[in-house]
């Protein structure tokens, strides 16, 4: 087994997480890469869904933003930006949205916004919103993958830019948001799932070498874990090849 | 029928300081030659709509052009942050930004609206986020027919909409494929627009997937090759991916970025 890095299992850990034939409202970053590593791998047939209208993107290399030419160029159909939202995300016929944050709350909402100080005088403004609101909502479930770190797994969000299980069980219910929201949650050192009862995120996986302990110290609130916490195979080889050759020709 | 311009004198011509522009342009078709020579003529107050403000749009607010800016994700796609939009918004500088944020399927629907003549956009969405407490455009709306609750956003009707395109006839005929992103409506919410495009050519031939704004529904077109580089123009070149990489050390320091103004902008003869 070769040696890797605690990004390439997580890459990996994502990939493996999407299944053959279903579709994917992909993000720009650990999403896309993941979702190309798979399509490579175990699901050719997965459906990539760029939100610059691209439907069944095709790229031979990883894309550095959402709309490259070569997602039109391989796309089955390249629709406005309109109609990809209202007409294909809105219904909730996209299997699964897949996203990153900059912050994560134990419910898995995110912050995509502001982070420190206050929403008029932040200390670090980021990007924003974009897609993911309503990716957030409408896809029948999410996936997220983030850096997991103190700074990212925080108690309490500067801004809710996109929801996720709201406050708890029922909240999405109760806020009408169509989707299952987050069902799965990638990081550098394990997967979160959220708790049936609670909804809350629950370690249920760590990668191969990460101690509890790691995990819980890289996390903001106290970290719920589940009874039998399993281990996440190493990425293999070709797994390992098919990333680093993907990674490597998009450079 | 749209008039045949110079990109100077069509933008001198339809953008006033204190004007609403919308500059639109998802990853593809992005008029940057239009917004720096917006920069070029010393333009003031302006308010920017674009639901994904790039580095155009980042020369524009630190070169001091905008008051206000309409968006949804400000970012410079795939490398990271945009520093001359944060600085305004962190520090003020050069001048403060009031910001008005949205999803892109609220920005999407704001022009959906515009362009349809009517007064907002309903749909599913920012329900359970913090952005209608700072925006007071996101308006929660009951479904007359099912009591369902939704988000109404207003029409977003810019002044003046620019976009870029892959070409035109003589008679002002635009076509543009590829990925349009949400320029059709822009151009039809809007008041006056724009259009540059890669070549004017005696007549347009039909291509799959293209949209043609017809010359009646534009104000004015002009000729500017290579107007939006770096961003892409399918069929034409590709994207300068290193750009926006190297855009990123550019903008990071206020000098480091005033000499790029002065040298590439200020300094820089207008392209058409």
């Amino acid at each position: 087994m070769s040696s890797y890095t605690a990004e390439e299992m997580m890459s990996i850990a994502a990939a493996r997480a999407l299944t053959e034939g279903s579709s994917c409202f992909v993000g720009i970053g650990l999403p896309s890469t993941a979702a190309n590593v798979a399509r490579r791998m175990h699901a050719p047939g997965l459906v990539l869904i760029y939100e610059s209208g691209c439907l069944g993107a095709k790229p031979d290399l990883l894309p550095l933003s959402i709309g490259d030419g070569m997602l039109a160029e391989t796309a089955d159909s390249v629709v406005s930006v309109p109609e990809v939202f209202n007409y294909w995300l809105q219904p909730g016929r996209i299997d699964v949205g897949f996203l990153g944050a900059a912050q994560l709350d134990r419910f898995g909402n995110i912050n995509t916004t502001v982070v420190g100080g206050d929403y008029t005088d932040p200390k670090v403004r980021l990007p924003g919103a974009g897609g993911a609101p309503e990716i957030a909502a409408s896809c029948k479930e999410v996936f997220l993958v983030v850096r997991q770190s103190t700074r990212a797994f925080v108690a309490e969000l500067d801004f809710i830019t996109s929801v996720g299980h709201g406050s708890g069980a029922g909240d999405r219910h109760r806020l009408g948001l169509p989707g299952a929201g987050p069902t799965l949650v990638i990081t550098d050192l394990g997967i979160l799932r959220p708790d049936p009862r609670t909804a809350e995120l629950t370690l249920t996986q760590l990668h191969p070498g990460v101690t509890l302990d790691e995990a819980r110290a890289a996390t903001g609130w106290e970290l719920a874990v589940a009874e039998e916490l399993g281990r996440t195979e190493a990425p293999s080889d070709r797994e390992l090849t098919v990333l680093r050759e993907l990674t490597a020709a998009s450079q | 029928m749209a008039d045949i311009v110079s990109l100077r004198e069509g933008l001198a011509e339809l953008v006033s300081d204190g004007d609403l522009v919308a500059m639109e342009g998802f990853t593809h078709l992005i008029p940057v030659a239009a917004g720096q020579e917006l920069i070029r003529q010393r333009r003031k107050d302006l308010t920017l709509a674009r639901m994904t403000p790039d580095i155009v749009y980042d020369q524009l607010i630190g070169a001091g052009c905008a008051r206000k800016l309409i968006f949804s994700w400000g970012g410079n796609p795939g490398v990271g942050s945009l520093h001359r939009f944060r600085d305004a918004v962190e520090h003020g500088w050069p001048a403060p930004l009031e910001i008005e944020e949205h999803s892109h399927a609220g920005m999407a629907n704001r022009y959906v609206a515009g362009a349809a003549g009517l007064p907002f956009a309903v749909l599913r969405g920012y329900v359970g986020t913090d952005l209608p407490k700072h925006t007071e455009n996101i308006k929660p709306i009951e479904c007359p027919f099912t009591g369902e609750q939704l988000t109404a956003v207003p029409a977003l009707n810019p002044d003046v909409t620019v976009v870029h395109a892959q070409r035109a006839d003589s008679h002002g005929n635009v076509q543009l494929w590829g990925i349009t992103g949400v320029q059709k409506e822009a151009v039809l919410a809007a008041k006056r627009s724009l259009v540059t495009v890669e070549e004017v050519v005696p007549e347009l031939t039909p291509r799959a997937g293209a949209i043609v704004l017809p010359s009646w529904a534009v104000t004015a077109v002009a000729e500017v090759p290579g107007g939006a580089r770096p961003s892409y123009a399918q069929d034409y070149y590709e994207r300068a991916n290193t750009s926006y990489q190297e855009w990123d050390a550019i903008s990071r320091d206020r000098e480091r970025f005033q000499e790029w103004l002065a040298d590439q902008v200020y300094g820089a003869e207008v392209k058409s």
